[in-house]
């Protein structure tokens, strides 16, 4: 474990000096000379009208839904995958198991479908 | 051995292989600025940058250099901590993605044996798909942090995008996990040397079509890349999540953006063109030749796909926002899915 | 280097959650929780088990706290609003909640080694993703498909939620 968890620990650390390390360096190199004008929000060189956190669509909360739930089952897939081949000297059990799986995720699918979830107008 | 239980010289090799890592993709990533300009001028039957250095090559430092002494511009009423926290989150994913991916055949001097790889997961393909997963906070959270209109809308955008196409993104590999049975990205090429019918290399670009389509387009929606990079639409959204930001701050979103580019073409080289395979030739057998041989094999093909990026951009337009979500939900969802019943019949029948 | 690595994740995870908690802006909360999830996710490599811990990054970390995320910004909330004073029934349940949970945890952590036995040093190292896969399909094979009946209840009950105000909008 330490084998395989020690070069992600490592590469990390590097990535991150490196991060930090550039945003230091331009912090330190840039000039600072802010006005209220230059700090001011951009809106297409109008002043800003109301606040920038605008409420959104609820249709981006059904899609973040939807992916976190798609997402559970396709981590279920990989285990499957991995010892598919394995499996199949025991016959084709292990291909109507996932048959079966991949019917019951359709069925939500096609529900998701039908009731326009997935529809983005 | 030490407390570590890591050999001293472990450590060393190890350091120096995630040091050349970085700094070649560092690299790759200056070329690719300029490259991305040359051959958008090309295409456009422009000239491009030429100035700086021979044929404008030095253009991306003279960019980065510049980019260096620009003044740093935090909005009112932007959340400091985190407007300065988002560039990070972008750039070190995507700097961690490439340890999983391995560049060459093991190479063998002074009797040890080093795997050209920083780190040989047994989860191999997963520890990518984790990574790229955690890109959405970046865009999210640097749009949110900004305290205006259009970089939180472009933000919400690109990630209702990437989130809708990471699960095309993750079921297109499936197939390919099952004619190998791992998810080690080191056994997934081993596993495509050799012969497909007496003639064809076995890359799984010739196994699984299917599940190559399905993850090339969302490969270009997962990097924001046109004709998926709505989250930047310059005409409607002006820049985009990163619309508020300044110098390094700034660039290091497009250092996140092109550092996941090249990974993403790594990435498809090794999981549908044999990696570092080079067709017709046995890599072990040629020693340090076949080493070398192994790197520039693999460089090539991520080269090639590099290039194929930049072609497409000039010559797809882009999607918009509904298509863009009819092609991830209701086109490459299905595809993946049949990809995977297609490939586990196949399998079946064949045994 | 075990120990060394397993007390820094611990505490990063103990740290990361109490700053989650305390935490006023709902944003930053959802940050603290995401590094507590990746804390969790190093305990679980530590222990051999990367498959479970790339899972809890990409399921937990990616997937459950982007949802957090768009819901934090939906409501529009930039600083949490105090509940006014005098609320003494909630605070009085949730002071005995907490004591419940609190004496719970200690019992476990007594029992620990006892009942769940202690992890040797010779754990599996790799092999995990395959021994996951063996024991999905075959002695858990019964609670992995009812898994999926769940999912499909969670789908339908998502788009149940959501989807009242969509005719209107269109």
């Amino acid at each position: 474990m330490l084998h395989d968890l020690m070069p992600i620990l490592l590469l990390f650390a590097v990535s991150a000096i490196l991060g930090v390390a550039i945003l230091i360096l331009t912090n330190l190199f840039g000039p600072s000379r802010p006005n209220p004008v230059k700090l001011s929000t951009y809106e297409s060189g109008k002043i800003p009208i109301g606040g920038p956190r605008i409420r959104f669509s609820i249709r981006f909360y059904i899609i973040a839904m939807l992916f976190v739930l798609f997402d559970i089952e396709l981590v279920f897939f990989y285990p499957w995958a991995v010892v598919y081949r394995q499996y199949l000297s025991l016959g084709s059990f292990i291909f109507w198991e996932m048959i079966l799986f991949i019917g019951l995720l359709l069925v939500g699918y096609f529900y998701a479908w039908k009731k326009g979830a997935l529809e983005w107008e | 051995m030490n407390e570590l239980g890591f050999a001293w010289i472990d450590i060393g090799i190890l350091l120096l292989k995630i040091l050349v890592v970085i700094v070649v993709n560092l690299v790759i990533l200056m070329i690719m600025e300029w490259a991305e300009r040359r051959v958008s001028a090309f295409i456009q039957d422009r000239l491009g940058p030429n100035r700086v250095g021979p044929a404008g090559l030095f253009q991306a430092v003279a960019d980065g250099i510049k980019f260096f002494f620009k003044e740093e511009v935090v909005p009112t009423g932007a959340d400091k901590w985190l407007y300065t926290f988002a560039p990070l989150l972008v750039l070190v994913p995507a700097l961690m993605t490439f340890a999983a991916i391995p560049f060459g055949t093991t190479l063998e001097l002074f009797g040890r044996a080093e795997p050209l790889q920083i780190v040989d997961l047994n989860i191999g393909f997963l520890y990518i798909f984790a990574l790229v997963s955690l890109g959405v906070y970046g865009v999210v959270l640097g749009g949110w942090a900004s305290n205006s209109k259009y970089p939180f809308l472009g933000g919400l955008r690109a990630s209702a995008q990437m989130i809708s196409y990471e699960l095309a993104l993750g079921m297109s590999v499936i197939g390919i996990v099952m004619i190998t049975g791992s998810l080690r990205l080191s056994t997934i090429v081993e596993y495509q040397n050799g012969l497909l019918l007496g003639f064809l290399p076995r890359w799984n670009v010739f196994l699984q079509p299917l599940a190559f389509i399905t993850f090339l387009v969302a490969a270009f929606a997962e990097t924001n890349r046109l004709p998926f990079d709505l989250a930047e639409a310059e005409p409607e959204l002006v820049g985009g999540y990163h619309t508020e930001y300044s110098s390094m701050k700034f660039a290091m979103f497009f250092m996140g953006e092109y550092i996941a580019l090249i990974t993403t073409s790594a990435l498809l080289t090794t999981l549908f063109f044999g990696g570092w395979d080079f067709p017709w030739v046995d890599e072990k057998a040629l020693g340090i030749w076949g080493v070398l041989l192994s790197i520039a094999a693999f460089a090539l093909k991520t080269g090639f796909f590099l290039f194929f990026f930049l072609w497409v951009r000039w010559t797809i337009p882009r999607f918009r926002f509904d298509q863009l979500m009819r092609i991830g939900w209701k086109v490459l969802i299905p595809l993946a899915l049949l990809n995977i019943v297609l490939t586990g019949a196949g399998l079946l029948f064949v045994h | 280097m075990i120990p060394i690595l397993f007390f820094f994740f611990a505490g990063l995870a103990i740290a990361s959650a109490l700053l989650m908690v305390t935490h006023k802006n709902p944003v930053y909360c959802a940050i603290f929780l995401i590094i507590t999830f990746f804390a969790l996710a190093g305990l679980y490599f530590l222990l051999g088990a990367q498959f479970l811990s790339v899972v809890q990054v990409i399921i937990y970390a990616g997937a459950i706290m982007v949802l957090f995320v768009f819901v934090i910004m939906l409501l529009n909330l930039s600083e949490e609003v105090r509940l006014p004073a005098g609320r003494r029934l909630q605070s009085g349940f949730g002071i005995v909640f907490a004591a419940i949970l609190g004496v719970q945890l200690l019992v476990i952590a007594a029992a620990g080694t006892r009942v769940f036995g202690r992890l040797s040093g010779d754990t599996p190292v790799s092999g995990t993703v395959e021994r996951l896969g063996a024991a999905l399909f075959s002695t858990y094979l019964y609670p992995f498909e009812i898994a999926s009946v769940l999912l499909l209840t969670g789908i339908v009950g998502a788009i149940i939620l959501g989807s009242k105000k969509l005719p209107k909008e269109q």
